[in-house]
């Protein structure tokens, strides 16, 4: 009789109190408050009077055993070997011994890793997988998290934005990269190229159906065999066909362009939470340095800088300076697609009499 | 060691001073590991997408012996006129969900230890810390080397993360480990919600995906409110601490008027008063814990205080909880949600109440797995079917601060008022006694 395969064993989500720094678990839950004695460091003291520096540093995400060994090192060297990962992917190192902070950060300068992220800077960019490994990318993700942050390297090691900038990139509409102050992400432009030689034998075609947010797609028969067609009057070349049904591409090389998303926000300080709004379209995709991209970011990165008053994130500067004044200072285009026609719509218009001249 | 393609878009991508992740995928090009040459042909397959502007991987099914979901299976679509593949040892490129410790805390040998048993079995060497859904991404694996790589990992404390339409991996904040904001066991309230539900993750049959997401206050850096079906917010319920000579001591030195523009005014509700006297006045009933005031005066806190005083400006109350917030969701099918109010708050301190917690997530996923649509996350759900429903389906009751406003469409049917009023009088009586 063949031997039994081994079954896995369901232990789940690990307990992090095994790989905690010494001084957070003695002092778990009890810290009381924290300062910033420099970019990229944060300065923790508990109710037992102990404290702890964090070291924060960039990494590309992506990383090579290499890459991750030389972080491991750093950390026995400096850390007392513990470190922990942000949900932007930056690596943060604990350390007891406040003399030990400047080199650290000397040693993971040196290594290649930026040091900052802390406070009110340009935060890493979370992100998706784009052309390395989705299945239905539009375009790439660490690339233009690559480049981007090169140029807003600087702004990653300072603290000089009026509030933290989370920046978001996701390499198709359904956006698993997530909301931000700035967020990348692909609008296709035209609707799905059918190859109908295909539909039938690879698409569950009622499941492609409903899956429609316009009702724009359609039972059809071509050249003989069953297939799917789209109202292409009423598409609005969302992409949702395309995962469930591969022979829609939605991706276009030239089509697909860039759109940029401002003003999103998660937590609840000051105001509620907030989702990005659209600033700008049709930028291409044009790896491998998307400078065109770049430099829309920079130049809104820069106005914000200037204009915003200290603590407001960036969506809450425009809610106080209004979003004439928004693409006045930017230069940027105000279109007829600024203007939501999607369901709710009628909420994002102005029904008062508040306007600024 | 095989040649590296010429890769003139990727290498753009090692210019400038931010790590790059091309300058990795070429050394583990350049091993002798066993899955040197996937990297390298991955290498090969990601610079034609850069010419291109087109993705090439397709999914499939790949898993491991006794789970349904946890693998993302890559085939590679780039082939050349006879069928063969154009970059064969990249025609599988398989990624491996691994759940991290709850925080993402490590050690130098558990990150040691994970790169070895990754490259060791045949992996790629690339690795993603995180995903989007905080999953540890293994990137690089054949359907052959799956198994073993997995097993090596399971065998040593990991299990995988979800994929489809399961229980996903979830995150929590790095709260009590080392965050004065921290209202609650962040870490354990993760750890009770994701492993009750091992068999929905790893044995996907639910409608869509369910992510449970934690964060220890209202500043939400797990941002719960927008990514996750089942949202837990710490918070508290009494006033917030103040240390009056300290608040003084700041506004003496920083001015009133940096206090306030910077922080009383900027109170959502207007809930605070500069006082005469610079001492400050709080309306608690009015604090809505937006979290402002205590992130603009805790870095401020060092500059007043006496060595061996442990008392920040402002603190946190006593009496603290959670809130739980559902149905967020990213943009597919119908847009983008935010999760919204189901539980305003809810002790999170004994074994009773974390029980509590977890029965009230039992009672979510069976609603969903019964009521939600293919396809349909929870968000989507109830404003299919309206939160009342929803709520009456999990046996919750309506609050008022479940709502921005009442309701301003007349289109109603009330015949049961008067029931309904006298539900709210009992659950009023019953909550106060």
């Amino acid at each position: 009789m063949a031997e039994a395969p081994r079954m896995p064993i369901e232990s789940g989500c690990p307990d992090p109190i095994q790989y905690m720094h010494p001084t957070m678990r003695r002092n778990y839950g009890q810290w009381v408050y924290h300062d910033r004695p420099r970019s990229g460091v944060l300065h923790h003291t508990s109710k037992n009077n102990e404290e702890v520096w964090t070291v924060r540093c960039g990494t590309a995400r992506q990383m090579d055993v290499y890459t991750i060994r030389k972080l491991a090192d750093i950390a026995d060297e400096f850390a007392d070997g513990f470190v922990r990962f942000t949900m932007r992917s930056n690596v943060e190192y604990m350390v007891a011994d406040g003399a030990k902070v400047e080199p650290l950060i000397v040693a993971l300068i040196e290594a290649g890793f930026p040091v900052g992220g802390t406070g009110p800077s340009v935060a890493m960019i979370s992100h998706t997988q784009g052309w390395l490994h989705c299945d239905i990318p539009g375009t790439d993700a660490s690339g233009i998290v690559k480049s981007l942050m090169d140029e807003l390297h600087e702004e990653f090691t300072r603290e000089e934005m009026p509030n933290r900038v989370h920046m978001t990139t996701s390499c198709c509409q359904i956006n698993c990269g997530g909301q931000g102050d700035i967020a990348l992400n692909i609008q296709h432009t035209k609707p799905p190229k059918i190859n109908h030689d295909l539909v039938a034998n690879v698409c569950e075609r009622p499941t492609v159906v409903a899956r429609c947010p316009v009702a724009a797609i359609r039972p059809a028969m071509v050249n003989g065999k069953p297939t799917l067609e789209v109202d292409e009057k009423k598409c609005i070349c969302c992409g949702a066909c395309f995962p469930p049904c591969p022979p829609m591409q939605i991706n276009d090389p030239e089509h697909s362009k860039i759109a940029l998303w401002i003003g999103g926000k998660n937590s609840n300080a000051r105001s509620k939470p907030s989702f990005h709004k659209l600033v700008a379209s049709n930028l291409p995709n044009n790896p491998p340095r998307w400078p065109e991209v770049g430099a829309v970011v920079k130049n809104i990165l820069s106005v914000y800088k200037d204009d915003a008053r200290d603590w407001e994130r960036m969506g809450e500067w425009v809610d106080r300076i209004g979003w004439p004044a928004f693409f006045e200072k930017t230069g940027l285009p105000f279109t007829k697609f600024h203007i939501n026609d999607w369901k709710g719509a009628r909420h994002e218009l102005n029904s008062s009499a508040y306007i600024r001249f | 060691m095989a040649e590296l393609y010429n890769t003139p878009n990727l290498d753009e991508l090692e210019n400038g001073p931010w790590p790059s992740f091309v300058t990795g995928l070429k050394r583990l090009a350049s091993d002798s590991h066993a899955g040197a040459e996937m990297a390298r042909d991955v290498l090969g397959t990601l610079e034609t997408s850069y010419v291109t502007k087109k993705g090439y991987w397709k999914g499939g099914t790949v898993g491991v012996i006794g789970y349904g979901g946890g693998i993302i299976p890559r085939f590679n679509e780039l082939k050349n006129e006879d069928g063969t593949y154009k970059f064969p040892a990249a025609s599988e490129f398989h990624t491996l969900r691994i759940q991290p410790p709850a925080g993402m805390h490590y050690t130098s040998t558990l990150l040691r230890d994970m790169c070895d048993m990754f490259v060791d079995n045949g992996g790629s060497g690339l690795i993603a810390f995180h995903g989007q859904s905080g999953d540890i991404m293994l990137q690089g694996a054949t359907e052959e080397t799956t198994q073993t790589i997995f097993n090596t990992f399971n065998d040593y404390g990991f299990d995988l993360g979800g994929a489809g339409p399961a229980v996903r991996t979830g995150m929590s904040c790095v709260g009590a480990s080392r965050c004065e904001m921290s209202n609650v066991n962040e870490q354990a309230v993760l750890r009770t919600l994701v492993n009750a539900f091992l068999d929905d993750m790893h044995r996907p049959a639910l409608p869509y995906k369910m992510k449970f997401k934690v964060s220890g206050c209202a500043n939400d850096c797990m941002n719960t409110v927008q990514r996750a079906d089942f949202a837990v917010i710490g918070t508290w319920r009494d006033d917030i601490k103040v240390n009056q000579d300290l608040w003084k001591a700041m506004v003496a030195d920083k001015g009133r008027s940096y206090v306030i523009d910077n922080i009383t005014s900027r109170c959502p509700t207007s809930a605070m008063t500069l006082n005469e006297d610079n001492s400050i006045t709080i309306d608690n009933k009015n604090c809505v814990k937006c979290m402002h005031c205590l992130n603009v005066t805790s870095p401020l806190t060092h500059k007043y205080i006496a060595k061996g005083d442990v008392e920040p400006i402002l603190a946190t109350g006593d009496d603290k909880g959670v809130m739980i917030i559902m149905g967020g969701k990213r943009t597919l099918k119908i847009g983008d949600l935010f999760g919204s109010v189901v539980v305003p708050f809810m002790k999170m301190d004994t074994a009773d109440d974390f029980e509590a917690i977890e029965d009230l997530a039992g009672e979510v996923i069976d609603f969903f797995a019964e009521n939600a649509l293919e396809h349909e996350r929870t968000g989507e759900m109830i404003e299919r079917i309206g939160v009342v429903n929803f709520l009456e389906g999990i046996g919750l009751n309506v609050d008022p601060n479940m709502v921005n406003s009442t309701r301003t469409s007349s289109y109603v049917r009330m015949d049961t008022w008067d029931e309904e009023a006298v539900k709210w009088f009992e659950n009023k009586a019953e909550a106060s006694a």
